[in-house]
């Protein structure tokens, strides 16, 4: 019976995506669909780290955007000129920032106990940081000089972008793994605010160290792992295809390439997924949810709760980060002022707990089912509002204002979906399963 | 007299700002940390009820502006205060009947309630940005400084002024009035020592017939209080954005975890070492420096130790700071 309902989900959700292509266009659907399955992705490393181990990280965005950074810094060329400039004194200062850190821990390690440790620590690391700050502003000043209009910056490797999806993940898991180290095993409160700072920190990064990733100046046309429109519409085997299709070639050039995206997106989706089951159903993922119900007793069974707690938040933030990069991989571009608290963390959340914590199913349900909605909503929004003052003068400026601000209603629309699937339906559409009965 | 200008500009630029902001800082912790006492979770909520709290207060300063209602030098504003907290007061009661109120009955775990929360903050925050939109929004008036920094440097002959905004003076007048306030009514009246009582041992309170509902609902209503005059202070001060509201979430929470969470005291030191650790650190120490060293030396750079943009990473680091070597605050709060 679940069986049947839960297959009645996504058949439900495909039928709205066909019905949106029907009814407003092909191309928004695929659009849709596309954004759906990143969406699908990200929700299920949230899941990880919320469904299997009860670890509430509000940083999301910021680990999408490592993943977004590394898409850039793999698949953009080089820039020689900026490298001659200022390469051997930004290298430097990396050498310089792993030299304090290393020397940093070492420090901690050793006079932890002592009364003076931290002091010592923190005499290391301001030490270490101003001269590192000695060798990076000269140089990345350097680097910024060079041609600023066009680049600017070091640029990246040059690779095929689809590298950039697990190094993305490396990237976000890495992060993770700093903060977890520090804030796990604390109350869950402190878990939740470190997140939410590394991730405004990160993309700070991203918005203002011009030199490597142009900050708000954006960095566009990424490489792409797919056909670009234009070339198709001038091969002779793709004119035949849309002939043969009875469609004009440069809306089905368009379509095919989101639809390219697609297959590629739906690939990894089905590739985490089907990884995120295995270990759902291993020991391992016993383990996990034994911790997340009972710690004292899984402590008493002898888990290393932290351990296992730092595992499954960097696994989940991997993920997440792999997803980021997807996404950077659509856009075609790194554009840091697009990261955005509310639609980047809150609103993965919102998928997770509707879709149903626990159950990576319903962790894909609820990435589907809630972009659909926060892209439908807009138009919906917009037409309700014209319904409700369709009544009033044309010109009032209470009339403006209502047709201004709808936009915003999905926001606090979101919120509500939250706080009535938390409350009423807390287990969300896919409940979890849990016993032997699997 | 170097060293004098040196002083001057130091305090100029950093200490008037730092003890303003610091104070706005503590009062937004004080309520982030009472809430955390009472109801023990951290109420992601707090910035966007603080942007809640700060628009009414913007509607009602317009309306009296319109009307031409006004408190001379006083910015509007502080004529609007009451309504702003009672209309704040009035929807942070709203949320804790509608959401909260179930969790507690069901004594729910902490993470719930804050996932609860980020959802209450999202509503919030699409309620605000639909009444008053995501703009910048000014909404101070009167006079803007009680001194100027060309009067000062006319009244003492140095070469550096101070000057302090009105909406300085104004804030920490006002923080410790309230800190004041309430500090009296927690230690002196019967709801504060119920309240505490609450705080430290809920299930012996309740034992000794605390009613817990009335507990809760005076810690929300000051709490929306706090929130509300905290915000307003900050948006006259420097200016009213929702979005900023949301960031300010950050060093709120890192204000009130250094202090230790749950302990007000805290919250109030708590505030002064972020705001005073992010402003020094991101001040440009140049023309200082130069005053500070003899003869005609400059030095190259801004001596700007971290740009601005990264003001957040402060609280960020202090925050780790304090996690890893005390984990329950400065002032050793109530949770572990």
């Amino acid at each position: 019976m679940s069986a049947l309902r839960n297959v009645g989900y996504f058949l439900i959700m495909a039928t709205l995506i066909v019905l949106v292509g029907q009814f407003q266009s092909w191309n928004l659907a695929l659009s849709i669909l596309n954004l759906c399955l990143i969406s699908a992705i990200m929700s299920l490393g949230v899941n990880m780290q919320w469904g299997y181990a009860g670890l509430f990280n509000v940083g999301v965005m910021g680990f999408a955007a490592m993943g977004g950074l590394a898409a850039m810094l793999i698949s953009v060329p080089p820039v020689r000129e900026a490298w001659s400039a200022g390469g051997i004194g930004v290298l430097m200062g990396v050498v310089a920032l792993i030299l304090t850190i290393v020397a940093a821990v070492a420090t901690y390690r050793k006079l932890q106990a002592k009364r003076f440790g931290m002091i010592a620590v923190v005499l290391v690391c301001v030490v270490g940081y101003f001269i590192m700050r000695s060798l990076f502003d000269p140089a990345t000043a350097l680097i910024e000089k060079v041609n600023p209009a066009s680049t600017g910056y070091l640029g990246g490797f040059g690779l095929p972008i689809i590298i950039a999806w697990p190094i993305g993940g490396i990237f976000a898991g890495a992060a993770a793994w700093v903060v977890g180290k520090i804030t796990l095993g604390l109350r869950a409160d402190y878990l939740a605010i470190a997140t939410l700072g590394i991730s405004e920190i990160i993309v700070a990064m991203l918005k203002n160290e011009d030199w490597m990733t142009r900050g708000v100046k954006n960095v566009v046309g990424l490489p792409r792992p797919v056909p670009y429109e234009i070339d198709l519409q001038n091969t002779q085997w793709f004119i035949d295809l849309a002939t043969r299709l009875e469609m004009d070639p440069v809306t089905f050039s368009s379509i095919f390439v989101k639809l390219c995206y697609a297959a590629l997106f739906t690939v990894v989706l089905l590739l985490v997924l089907y990884l995120s089951e295995k270990a759902l159903r291993s020991p391992w993922g016993r383990m996990m949810r034994a911790i997340r119900d009972n710690e004292v007793s899984a402590n008493a069974m002898g888990k290393d709760i932290k351990a296992r707690h730092l595992q499954v938040f960097v696994l989940g933030s991997v993920v997440v980060g792999i997803a980021g990069a997807m996404l950077t991989t659509l856009d075609g571009q790194l554009t840091p002022a697009s990261y955005q608290p509310l639609r980047f963390t809150f609103l993965i959340w919102v998928m997770v707990i509707v879709g149903g914590s626990g159950n990576n199913w319903g962790a894909v349900l609820g990435g589907f089912v809630i972009w659909f909605f926060w892209i439908e909503a807009e138009p919906l929004g917009t037409w309700l509002m014209e319904v409700l003052t369709s009544q009033m003068d044309a010109g009032s400026e209470l009339k403006a204002h209502l047709m201004n601000s709808a936009q915003h209603m999905r926001l606090a629309t979101m919120g509500l979906i939250l706080l009535v699937t938390l409350r009423f339906s807390p287990r969300g559409l896919l409940p979890e399963k849990t016993g032997r009965a699997v | 007299m170097e060293i004098l200008n040196a002083l001057a500009l130091l305090s100029n630029y950093v200490f008037v700002p730092a003890i303003a902001y610091g104070s706005q800082l503590a009062l937004g912790a004080l309520g982030v940390t009472l809430v955390f006492g009472i109801l023990r979770f951290s109420n992601f909520a707090h910035g966007d009820t603080m942007a809640f709290g700060t628009m009414v207060t913007i509607l009602f300063t317009w309306w009296f502006q319109s009307m031409g209602i006004n408190l001379g030098p006083l910015p509007t504003a502080l004529l609007a205060l009451p309504f702003g907290i009672a209309f704040c007061a009035l929807f942070v009661l709203a949320s804790d009947r509608l959401v909260y109120r179930f969790y507690r009955a069901k004594r729910a775990d902490p993470v719930i309630y804050l996932i609860a929360s980020v959802g209450v903050m999202f509503v919030t925050n699409g309620i605000v940005r639909f009444i008053i939109g995501p703009d910048d929004q000014n909404f101070a008036d009167g006079e803007r400084f009680i001194i100027k920094a060309r009067e000062f440097k006319k009244m003492t002959g140095l070469s550096e002024g101070i000057s302090i905004k009105v909406s300085q003076g104004i804030t920490v007048v006002t923080m410790i009035i309230v800190v004041t306030a309430l500090f009296w009514f927690l230690n002196k009246t019967r709801s504060g020592k119920s309240m505490r009582a609450y705080s430290d041992n809920e299930d012996l309170a309740l034992l000794s017939g605390i009613n817990p509902d009335r507990v809760v609902a005076i810690t929300w209503i000051i709490a929306a209080a706090l929130a509300t005059i905290a915000g307003t202070l900050y948006g006259l001060d420097k200016s009213y954005k929702p979005f900023t509201y949301f960031q300010l979430l950050l060093p709120i929470f890192a204000s009130a975890i250094v202090g230790g969470l749950g302990n007000p005291l805290g919250a109030i030191a708590g505030g002064f070492v972020i705001a005073f650790s992010e402003i020094m650190v991101t001040y440009a120490y140049k023309k200082f420096a130069a005053y500070m060293v003899p003869g005609d030396w400059k030095p190259d750079g801004l001596m700007q130790l971290l740009s601005t943009d990264y003001k957040f990473a402060v609280s960020f680091i202090i925050l780790l700071l304090v996690l890893l070597v005390r984990p329950n605050g400065i002032f050793r709060g109530t949770g572990t």
